[in-house]
């Protein structure tokens, strides 16, 4: 809402020395907050004149240009040079004098032009910041002052505006009269209430009306002016007005009804009576029926759409816009003027389907003072009369009845308590009539709040309405107090781990949008029927070519490490923790509907939320280029697939979790060099080198790797409580075997076989090498475990080591047909 | 020598004398205080402190000796022995200590050299500033509530008193889920948390509710589609706004410093009533000219908006199952992404969301 202090100040007697700054400090403090100030004019540096044009020549120049040497009356007689030709003798011309500066810094000099010394400039519209109109000089009203006089105060040049941001709940505030007070309340001066207009006493009624549709239009008014002159132009202090508040002044008839909407908070519509065709009715409009709206666009309504409409059809959408069939013209004679009260509901609901938010509509959503109708239609007749040449044809048309407020009970110290330090009961009932209330002081408050406050319906808007007044920062600062909470969840306190694990690992973190499309699939290699592309489908997404929420990380990480490429990093270590959404059965029952006004059974939330998709926290890891950059230490250590299985193993580690390494890659990972990591039978996760394909796809250094684990399965699987180990202070006997295995056999497989054949009395396995070549034959390799063997009551023997070397062995050869390395 | 020597011939052993033993003993410590190097120290000790060292040799004749001259001949070749001995020892651990020395200066390196083989890495200051915020509520003996990102229409909006023909619940606001009778949306805000806190906790409930949300904004340099929100609720009885603007008083000194105020103005929440913007003492400047003039944190206004808060509508409680009458409760939120905005001075909040690691890094492990 924009709001020139200089109209504020017309309702409310502000005190001279309040700047616009101050205005703006009290009136944000009371909940209408400041958006911008504007002071237009500012820069304009006098003398800026009335003059009277006393005569002219007309002269024609060698470059085509016709200017008009004109004698100007600005208290003494003065010689202008004008290109402009739309004024007479006798009119009067704002002037700007030699050494004035116009709006935007534009400074005025006397100067020859055309043979002429020209003394000052004869100003049009734009050139004074009166909008855009630059195509004639500004021609005053007649007889409004005299010449010399100044024409920056005649002609409103200067002012203060206020753009407030209104809150939803604040409708009256979308007004002038609902800005003043406030401004009034603030300062503690009086009010003076635009709406307090004189009605004149309607005879009979104005134009036949049918409201077919009460509960959308509780209130409809009419009145009609005949005899108008809509070539009129519109007062110049009205245009200011209308322009300074941030609307385009257009002609007279739309200028009144937005000024008088500016000024009460009502809007008001005007029909050209002629191109009415019978009785105005208000309904629902048919499906599919047709209204080119003021803002020439074809629409097509729907059923729940309320339209004015007249026997050949919609006419305007309620409280929305206006209709084309009926628009006001130059030639427009007589004119239906309409106030009305529309369903905020309805209203809002159109002005979304239709995409087409107006002035109206913002305040009809919002909630405007039912008791406003007869006024508005009043004041735009009046203001039509005077200014249009216009009569008020003395019949009314006022269907229906808005119900009055309700009155609230409100606990006298309900205020206090809620502020925490107690309010006098005196000071409440105050604020309470202070913005608009009654107020019946007994055991309790019965508060009946004014028409313009439909947002005041519980004891507790009342609340915010009286700590509002008194003012927010009487609200004192205590600490309250919390039971012993249970600190971090397990779940919490774990990804903290992951967290630092992973930088420690010189991973840097990194966030991603969650949205993908179906190229990103292509680009993994993801098979037609892969599970990962069903996804959960946005409505509306952030772009049609990401219209899903992804099931993997893959292709968000892909990004990030593309850019960064991009952006001249070669080697990267990347992470990323975030959700992703399996959207689980196609077909899922709907969710139950559920009141508000009683909480939701455990069955119902468990129905709720059953219609949710799985959304597991997943860790990603990317790699590429150099693990370790070459330098004085050696050469570089290129990022390998081991890197991100061992990151994965670290992390599962670091929340006390031993995951198992398994081969067998699935998309987008190389068929050969990627692994599954599982706990048990289940697969968390994969980690290894990405297909070459991906690479390409993404365009990511070839032979980057990736890892992808579910976190939540794998901090699920974490202990809560560690045990600790038994430790033997036995001596520990050392075995080395070599297997000759095929090289397709997996070394976890051998290890695995090992482990088992060797029993309880393996203290730990570790593979430290892995041979090729002769005598190795082909198709062959060599792994060399070490065995580490120790009982928890004695020392081995000989014997004893060999024989659980020789049962490993066994188990070895057995599952994998390994055979001892001669 | 004198005294009766009955069962043999006195053999004179000049060995044993006491001059001979005082020049062997002198040669020996000079050949050990002469030896230059371990080899050098290796042959004078044979030679002086060996076996067959004139020493070792005079020693062996003691027993040669009329018995009661071998003590005194005894007593002095084991001085003799004892003092050489220690000699060696002395200038073994000298030469030692010299040829370590050398080693170790031909060992040296120039450890200046960076070794710059492991990559710091780095945690994403969202996610380091969210671990800050709740340590501080954690610290008050609140909790951390989570819940899901694709979240049901009625914990998003209709349980928080934003009813179906709110303006929120458009399209222009919300991302919806397909198909639309599954009344999914990605949650607005982390507020549907509170509730299914409310839902699921005991009273009295002190939580917070930290996470990423989801509007339909165009990434740009103040706006992202994405961003992560912290919320706090507290539902107890004889709860005020006075204590809402003590934990907002403390928690802004705890993430901006000591002395750090709040100020409430009066707003528009549908979930919350009263409702209040709530501003922040601007860090940088203070509010105190005359460094509030030319300040860019807060651009003059001595101020910067931090979020939004109240006490907790009625209607809310209803819908929680909490009695309005027995309990009041207060809620507030903030950006986590503003206030690293304004916290940091990050001047884009592209730089935020791209993933540029130059971005993380420049934040490692602490904010």
């Amino acid at each position: 809402m924009r709001a020139p202090l200089s109209w504020v100040r017309e309702y409310a007697d502000l005190p001279a020395a309040a700047d616009a700054a101050d205005v703006a400090a009290r009136l944000t403090a009371r909940g209408l907050k400041l958006e911008s100030l504007e002071a237009p004019g500012s820069d304009i540096v006098g003398p800026l004149v009335v003059g009277r044009v006393l005569g002219y020549d007309t002269e024609q120049h060698s470059n085509g240009k016709t200017v008009r040497w004109v004698a100007v009356d600005v208290g003494k007689q003065r010689g202008i040079v004008c290109g402009a030709t739309n004024f007479a003798v006798g009119d009067l011309v704002p002037v700007a004098l030699p050494g004035s500066v116009l709006p935007g810094g534009f400074a005025i000099s006397a100067r020859t032009a055309y043979g002429h010394l020209s003394d000052g400039m004869i100003c049009s519209p734009r050139e004074l910041g009166l909008g855009d109109d630059s195509a004639g000089v500004l021609v005053l009203e007649p007889g409004s002052a005299a010449p010399g006089s100044d024409a920056v105060k005649l002609l409103g040049l200067r002012d203060d505006v206020l753009e407030l941001e209104i809150t939803p709940d604040r409708g009256y505030a979308l007004s002038l009269r609902g800005v003043a007070r406030e401004a009034a309340g603030a300062y503690r001066v009086d009010f003076r209430d635009p709406a307090q207009v004189r009605l004149s006493e309607p005879v009979g009624a104005a134009y036949p009306v049918r409201v077919h549709d009460c509960e959308g239009c509780p209130r409809f008014v009419t009145r009609v002016v005949t005899g108008l002159d809509a070539t009129a132009s519109t007062p110049g202090w009205m245009a200011r007005r209308v322009q300074l508040a941030g609307m385009r002044p257009i002609s007279l008839v739309v200028d009144v009804t937005n000024y008088v909407m500016l000024e009460l908070g009502q809007p008001i519509h005007a029909y050209d009576r002629a191109l009415l065709s019978g009785a105005i009715d208000v309904r629902r409009a048919r499906p599919g029926e047709p209204l080119r709206t003021l803002d020439g666009v074809a629409r097509v309504l729907d059923a729940e759409d309320l339209v004015i409409s007249d026997e050949r059809g919609a006419i305007g959408l309620a409280g929305v816009m206006g209709g084309e069939p009926t628009e006001i013209s130059a030639g427009t004679r007589e004119v239906v003027i309409e106030a009305a009260n529309f369903d905020p509901v309805s209203v809002g609901r159109t002005a979304r389907r239709h995409r087409l938010g107006s002035e109206a509509s913002r305040r009809f959503e919002r909630g405007v003072d039912p008791q406003l109708v007869r006024v508005a239609v009043q004041r735009v007749a009046d203001l039509l009369v005077a200014h249009g040449h216009g009569r008020l044809e003395p019949g009314e048309t006022d269907l229906g009845k808005v119900e009055a407020p309700e009155t609230i009970v409100m606990a006298a110290d309900l205020p206090g308590s809620l502020r925490g330090h107690p309010i006098e009961t005196r000071a409440t009932v105050a604020a309470l009539r202070e913005v608009g209330c009654e107020v019946r002081a007994q055991a309790d408050l019965a508060v009946t709040p004014p028409s313009w406050r439909p947002d005041l319906r519980d004891p507790y808007d009342l609340v915010e309405e009286v700590l509002r007044i008194i003012g927010y920062d009487t609200v004192p600062s205590v600490l309250p107090r919390a039971p012993a909470g249970g600190g971090l969840t397990k779940s919490q306190r774990l990804r903290r781990r992951v967290g630092y694990a992973l930088a420690g690992a010189g991973l840097t973190e990194v966030v991603a949008y969650p949205f993908v499309g179906p190229a990103d699939w292509g680009g993994l290699g993801l098979a037609r029927d892969d599970e990962r592309r069903r996804c959960v489908r946005l409505a509306n997404p952030p772009s049609q070519e990401r219209p899903m929420l992804t099931t993997t990380l893959a292709p968000l990480l892909l990004d990030v490490t593309a850019r960064n490429v991009g952006r001249g990093q070669a080697s990267l270590g990347l992470s990323l923790v975030a959700a992703v959404f399996e959207p689980g059965p196609d077909r899922r029952p709907p969710p139950p509907v559920l009141p508000v006004d009683v909480a939701p059974s455990a069955e119902e939330m468990a129905a709720l939320d059953a219609g949710l998709p799985n959304q597991p926290r997943h860790l990603a890891v990317a790699l590429c280029g150099d693990r370790e950059p070459p330098g004085w230490w050696g050469p570089a250590r290129p990022a390998c697939w081991a890197d991100a299985v061992a990151i994965v193993v670290q992390v599962a580690r670091t929340v006390g979790v031993e995951v198992a390494v398994g081969s067998g890659a699935v998309p987008p990972w190389h068929p050969g060099r990627g692994a599954r990591i599982l706990l048990g039978d289940v697969c968390l996760g994969h980690a290894g080198e990405l297909h070459p394909s991906v690479c390409r796809s993404w365009g990511v250094p070839p032979r980057t790797c990736y890892a992808e684990v579910d976190l939540d399965a794998l901090i699920a699987a974490a202990p809560t409580t560690a045990a600790a180990p038994v430790l033997s202070a036995m001596p520990v006997a050392k075995e080395d075997v070599a297997l000759v295995v095929g090289d397709d056999v997996p070394a976890a497989a051998v290890a695995e076989a090992l482990r088992r054949g060797a029993g309880d009395l393996l203290e730990s396995l570790r593979l430290f090498d892995v041979y090729t070549g002769p005598p190795v034959p082909p198709g062959y390799r060599s792994l060399a475990f070490a065995l580490r063997l120790r009982a928890a009551d004695r020392t081995l023997t000989e014997p004893e080591a060999r024989a659980v070397r020789e049962a490993a062995v066994r188990a070895a050869a057995a599952a994998t047909g390994a055979r001892l390395r001669d | 020598m004198s005294g009766p020597n009955t069962d043999y011939d006195p053999v004179e052993v000049a060995s044993l004398g006491a001059d001979e033993v005082a020049r062997v003993r002198a040669a020996a410590l000079d050949a050990a205080a002469d030896a230059d190097t371990l080899e050098e120290w290796q042959q004078a000790r044979l030679e002086h402190a060996g076996d067959r060292s004139p020493l070792a040799r005079a020693n062996a004749e003691i027993g040669a000796l009329p018995p009661q001259a071998r003590k005194a001949a005894g007593s002095r070749v084991g001085a003799a022995r004892k003092e050489v001995a220690a000699a060696f020892a002395a200038r073994r651990a000298e030469l030692e200590g010299e040829a370590e020395a050398r080693l170790l200066l031909d060992e040296a390196v120039d450890v200046t050299l960076p070794y710059d083989r492991d990559r710091g890495g780095a945690r994403h200051p969202l996610t380091t500033l969210q671990d800050r915020i709740a340590d501080v509520f954690v610290a008050m003996g609140w909790e951390v509530a989570e819940g899901p990102e694709v979240e049901a229409e009625w914990l998003n909006f209709d349980a928080l008193n934003l009813g179906p023909d709110h303006p929120a619940r458009s399209m222009q606001d919300t991302f919806f889920v397909e198909p639309a009778d599954a009344h999914l949306v990605l949650r607005t805000h982390t507020s549907p948390v509170q509730v299914r806190s409310l839902l699921g906790r005991e009273l009295p409930v002190y939580v917070i509710c930290p996470g990423r949300v989801f509007r339909t904004d165009e990434l740009d340099a103040t706006h992202t589609p994405v961003f992560h929100q912290v919320e706090g609720l507290a539902v107890d009885r004889g709860l005020t706004m006075a204590h809402l603007k003590g934990t907002l008083d403390h928690f802004a000194a705890a993430m901006f410093g000591a002395g750090t105020t709040t100020r409430f103005r009066p707003s528009y929440f549908p979930f919350t009533e009263p409702s209040a913007e709530v501003d922040l003492r601007c860090f940088a400047c203070r509010g105190q000219p005359p460094a509030l003039a030319a300040c860019r944190t807060c651009k003059g206004e001595g101020w910067v908006e931090w979020g939004g808060c109240g006490v907790v509508n009625p209607r809310v409680l209803v819908a929680c199952g909490v009695d309005p009458e027995a309990h009041t409760g207060f809620a507030f939120g903030m950006g986590i992404d503003r206030t690293l905005l304004f916290r940091h001075g990050v001047a884009d909040m592209r730089d935020l969301v791209e993933g540029d690691v130059r971005f993380t890094a420049a934040f490692g492990l602490e904010v």
